[in-house]
């Protein structure tokens, strides 16, 4: 493992910032939202061409979050880059608060597609990215899926869709924790062969060991595109619960309510071990 | 309208070809057929309309509404995008191919839906008027199209604005307000009355969403008997919203209301579009004869 203290500390201030956010609505997909840190923090430190003072610059790269239930790690890093303030971390969940617990794309800048409701983020990306060749820009779009909802049909009808398209400034990445939300994806259903579906999808496809060696991922994804005419998938081997070991695997926070502050310190203490 | 706006762009799915021939040979890059998969079909044009384009999605009715409803209201319609939903074979038309391609709830759904404009053109030359005005029109609008070939509804030519209560006939004893291919039949039903000597209205009710409550609060209040008529269920369609605006007050004192179209139920028959017509009674004749019960009851209360 690359040893890599600056990366490290960007993803534990991250996991940080999702358990101060949750602090307000006392609730969240927190485990999820850990599981993905890593991703966020490649693609939005070193990866995408976005404007933080002007989220709609034509040009920039898109990035769905299509598993919203995620959102917190988007919130957080969206955040950190200044697309809006902390400040609105106060009305997470909240009646008046435009930070929900899935992201909605007219109420929070950088928010590229309203989510939450699985399986729609590929096909939007595929139509973000056939507009970029149409239109010749260089704007790339990067969609980000859960495991379990590769089970949707609908990023299989996508995954075609973006091959026939040749849509090589399309990537998806997946965030292979290996449990959905009943139990683990193999007894839920199963993905595997995973990497050789996407393969025979059409897509120039990787993997990378996001615990070991998350770093790998930004080496990968700077050198886009993978394959010429080819959309790229990676599927990204990581922890649900991740940084937090009592977390980790534990279906019990899959989706909490009513968190208290102890149980966040809890896990606070936890991130710095 | 393609040629004028280079934001239009054709999204198939697997219908029809031939469709648009001359546009794919135009203008290849700006068509797109994507196969049987509404689900995507919807989510990319979804896509492309938050790029500035404007999608003009082309599929069979039923499959366009129900196998991908998710997506028209999270992706389409909260955004307010601007994608055009085309409707094939809305209603009966496709009587021969079974429950499966008939279309008797679209209207229904798609008025559920936030944001969607609701459009059943009476005739292939109000389409063609409904389509170019759908350049200027910020938002999703559903189309349902017709087979075709039906008779074309004598009206001004250049009288289409979406969102207006088209008013063919003025009302006194009766009003008929109508949509789709029934308004023709309304034409005819009120002709015939006009020869017995009653004065019946005809509204042509081609926007169902957003619905001109001003227009037609006016002559609902004014017109003593009122029939909607419309080759859909009688859940949730045009007579439905009309129901909704009497039900709120826009009701003569003597008011008779009567909705005619398809009941609650899947047409369990096969045959040709006029064959459903007639089974589910909404034919000229059935109108005449409810119209005339519904005169005659009116009699009654009136003496």
């Amino acid at each position: 493992m690359i040893n890599n203290p600056e990366f490290d500390e960007r993803c534990l201030k991250t996991r940080k910032d999702i358990l101060e956010i949750v602090r307000f609505g006392k609730r969240g997909h927190i485990a999820s939202a850990f599981s993905m840190v890593e991703i966020l923090v490649v693609l939005y430190d070193y990866i995408l061409n976005v404007n933080p003072e002007n989220p709609e610059w034509l040009e920039r790269d898109r990035f769905i979050l299509s598993k919203g239930h995620g959102c917190l790690g988007l919130y957080a890093i969206l955040c950190d880059k200044g697309f809006f303030s902390s400040e609105l971390w106060k009305g997470f969940c909240a009646f008046d608060g435009v930070l929900g617990g899935h992201p909605t794309m007219e109420k929070v800048p950088g928010v590229e597609a309203s989510t939450g409701s699985l399986g729609h983020g590929l096909p939007i990306g595929v139509g973000l990215a056939l507009a970029a060749k149409m239109d010749k820009r260089n704007s790339r779009t990067f969609v980000l899926l859960g495991d379990g909802e590769c089970n949707e049909g609908s990023n299989w009808e996508a995954a075609m869709g973006a091959s026939k398209n040749q849509l090589d400034n399309l990537v998806v990445l997946v965030d292979y924790n290996k449990q959905q939300a009943f139990g683990s994806t193999y007894e839920v259903c199963d993905l595997e062969p995973f990497a050789d579906k996407w393969r025979a999808f059409g897509f120039e496809t990787l993997e990378v060991d996001m615990v070991k060696e998350p770093y790998n991922l930004k080496t990968l994804l700077s050198g886009l595109p993978l394959a010429e005419d080819k959309p790229t998938a990676i599927i990204c081997h990581t922890i649900k619960g991740m940084g937090a070991p009592f977390m980790e695997g534990n279906m019990d926070w899959h989706h909490k309510s009513k968190i208290t502050d102890e149980e966040i310190e809890k896990v606070l203490l936890a991130l710095e071990d | 309208m393609a040629k004028e706006n280079l934001d239009v762009v054709y999204v198939g799915s697997d219908v029809g070809i031939g469709t648009l021939k001359e546009f794919q040979e135009e203008m290849p890059d700006r068509y797109f057929v994507e196969g049987v998969a509404e689900a995507y079909v919807i989510g990319m044009a979804a896509g492309l309309a938050m790029s500035g384009k404007m999608p003009f999605v082309n599929t069979i009715a039923t499959f366009l509404t129900r196998r991908c409803y998710d997506q028209i209201a999270i992706d389409v319609c909260m955004g307010n995008h601007d994608v055009r939903l085309y409707a094939n074979g809305g209603g009966l038309v496709y009587a021969p191919l079974g429950p499966t391609h008939l279309a008797t709830d679209d209207i229904a759904l798609m008025r559920a839906l936030p944001n969607m404009t609701v459009i059943v053109p009476a005739d292939a030359d109000e389409m063609e008027r409904a389509v170019l005005a759908s350049g200027q029109h910020k938002g999703p609008i559903y189309f349902r199209v017709a087979r075709g070939g039906d008779p074309l509804v004598p009206q001004d030519d250049h009288d289409f604005k979406i969102g207006n209560a088209n008013v063919l006939r003025e009302p006194k004893e009766i009003l008929f307000v109508a949509a789709g291919i029934m308004v023709h039949r309304a034409i005819e039903v009120a002709d015939q009355l006009k020869s017995e000597g009653i004065q019946a209205g005809v509204i042509n009710l081609h926007t169902i969403k957003p619905l001109d409550t001003k227009t037609l609060s006016c002559y609902l209040s004014t017109t003593p008997n009122v029939i909607t008529l419309e080759e859909h269920s009688i859940i949730g369609g045009l007579g439905s919203a009309i129901a909704q605006l009497i039900a709120e007050g826009a009701r003569h004192p003597q008011g008779l209301f009567r909705m005619m179209g398809i009941p609650d139920c899947f047409p369990g028959k096969y045959g040709r579009q006029g064959d459903l017509i007639k089974y589910f009674g909404l034919e000229v004749k059935n109108v005449l004869e409810v119209s005339r019960q519904m005169l005659s009851e009116q009699k009654v209360l009136t003496v």
